[in-house]
């Protein structure tokens, strides 16, 4: 089964948000996202500076098999990108929660932040496919 | 549910993820397809092929029939065991096949042809072979394991103890038979080893004795990485019936002497080499990060776009490869458009990899 830790929101499109001590917000893709894809074998991170919309895609994450988008959880502008991923990709299968994180942002209203799934909705969601 | 191999069992207790292809359930990869990947270059993977079609073609007028059949020439195996690696055309000279036929005796060839083609190759074959008076017959009794890398044959030899001095002695590209089972030193890798074909009911058995000398199941992913970066082809994706061996890098496997063997598809091909082919299948290397993906645009300066047949990535490199249709008169760099973004790529000649080490 997948890993869900319940101290992180969700999107129906399998990305995680962690908040930080500093307001900004952390954001990966899940364990059950990494386990669909397989081996990931290139990221494309955003540029730091760009300001994205809520549910906008702002990243792609490809594997053997396919590649895939990366939404923007709740609005805002990306202010670091994981520099590890560009050649450990990897990292992501490994440790979708830790290393693995993908970019941080600092969100324009942390109020949309209630607006997530909480572990247990994301759970449901993907135990129903 | 789709159709499942004598090894189904033992994919399922192995925690293999599971997919469809060619209307059977196999083996995606059995966790990481790149661990898989690079098992398989360094010591030794056990891959099921069991959902390939095995065919035996029983008659005096075996050879005769298949001279006719295929674009290579039989008459080119001359010791029995030895195999030759084909095309089956159709008149038109397009490929409805890739295989490989095996000579055993006279009166005795056998073929080994794609799953997911399997049902239009039985009928392309039994229709043609009617006026040979021979007797065809789809070895379904059969599994086939290939155990491939370079600790593959070693790991063969052990689990077959006394009966290995035989194998032990296999030239490459040749069968031989130990009882019921037929092991031939081919495969689908780039790397050393055997593919064995033997009664789907002593399968389980072997495979567990491979793995218990160290051998690790390997999936289809990376069988598709390994068969790339060895530079063959792909049925399918690579080339199909609307493509000649001419146009798909294949020309190699057309036997074009004698000139009086008139096998089916031949006038194609003989007018395609006098007045020359407009595409061929080359490799792809892009050097900067990413993913080149099957079907993406090749862009050439002055000429007509291609178009990438198989993209991955090379887990040997480190980074993506890919084949590619393109116009004959191609440079040594094109780019590929990934999503929109133009990325420079190299034009080499396959294989990538071999025996292990990067060629390109």
């Amino acid at each position: 089964m997948s890993n869900v830790p319940n101290e992180l929101r969700y999107t129906k499109t399998h990305e995680w948000v962690r908040k930080e001590k500093d307001g900004t917000l952390t954001i990966g893709i899940t364990d059950h996202a990494q386990a669909l894809l397989g081996d990931l074998v290139y990221v494309e991170a955003p540029e730091v500076g760009g300001n994205y919309e809520t549910g906008e895609d702002c990243a792609v994450v490809e594997s053997v098999k396919a590649a895939s988008d990366v939404y923007a959880p709740l609005a805002g502008e990306v202010v670091q990108v994981n520099p590890s991923l560009a050649d450990t990709p990897e990292t992501i299968n490994r440790d979708p929660y830790g290393a693995g994180w993908i970019f941080r942002i600092k969100p324009e209203y942390l109020g949309e932040l209630d607006d997530l799934l909480d572990a247990t909705a994301y759970s449901a969601q993907i135990a129903n496919g | 549910m789709g159709k499942r191999t004598a090894l189904y069992t033992t994919h399922v207790q192995a925690n293999a993820k599971l997919v469809d292809f060619g209307g059977w359930d196999m083996p995606l990869n059995y966790g990481s397809q790149i661990e898989e990947h690079h098992w398989v270059r360094q010591h030794v993977g056990l891959f099921d092929v069991s959902h390939m079609t095995i065919v035996d073609i029983h008659g005096e007028n075996s050879r005769t029939f298949l001279r006719y059949l295929l674009a290579n020439n039989v008459d080119r195996l001359k010791q029995p065991g030895k195999a030759l690696y084909s095309c089956m055309l159709n008149e038109q000279g397009g490929v409805i096949d890739d295989l490989i036929v095996y000579f055993l005796t006279d009166n005795w060839f056998r073929m080994v042809v794609n799953a997911a083609t399997r049902d239009k190759d039985l009928a392309w074959i039994t229709t043609h072979a009617d006026k040979f008076n021979l007797q065809i017959k789809v070895r379904d009794d059969l599994a086939m394991i290939a155990v491939q890398g370079p600790r593959a044959r070693a790991c063969v030899h052990t689990v077959l103890g006394k009966s290995a001095a035989k194998v032990g002695e296999l030239g490459a590209f040749f069968m031989t038979m130990i009882g019921a089972m037929a092991l031939a030193r081919t495969g689908y890798t780039g790397e050393d080893g055997y593919e064995v074909m033997l009664p789907a009911t002593s399968a389980a058995d072997f495979w567990q004795q491979l793995i218990d000398q160290g051998a690790k199941p390997c999936g289809l992913g990376a069988r598709d990485t390994l068969r790339l970066e060895a530079g063959m082809n792909l049925y399918g994706s690579d080339m199909d019936e609307t493509t000649t061996p001419l146009e798909s890098g294949l020309t190699w496997t057309v036997a074009w002497e004698p000139p009086d063997r008139a096998f089916i598809g031949r006038k194609v091909l003989d007018q395609q080499k006098q007045s020359g082919v407009k595409h061929k299948l080359v490799g792809l290397v892009m050097d900067d990060k990413g993913m080149l993906r099957n079907h993406l645009k090749v862009i050439i300066d002055g000429l007509e776009s291609g178009e990438i047949t198989s993209g991955s990535f090379s887990p040997t490199l480190g980074k993506a490869i890919a084949f590619a249709r393109v116009p004959v008169s191609i440079g040594e760099r094109a780019k590929v458009d990934v999503r929109g973004r133009l990325v420079d790529v190299r034009v080499v000649k396959p294989p990538f990899v071999r025996n292990g080490k990067a060629c390109i």
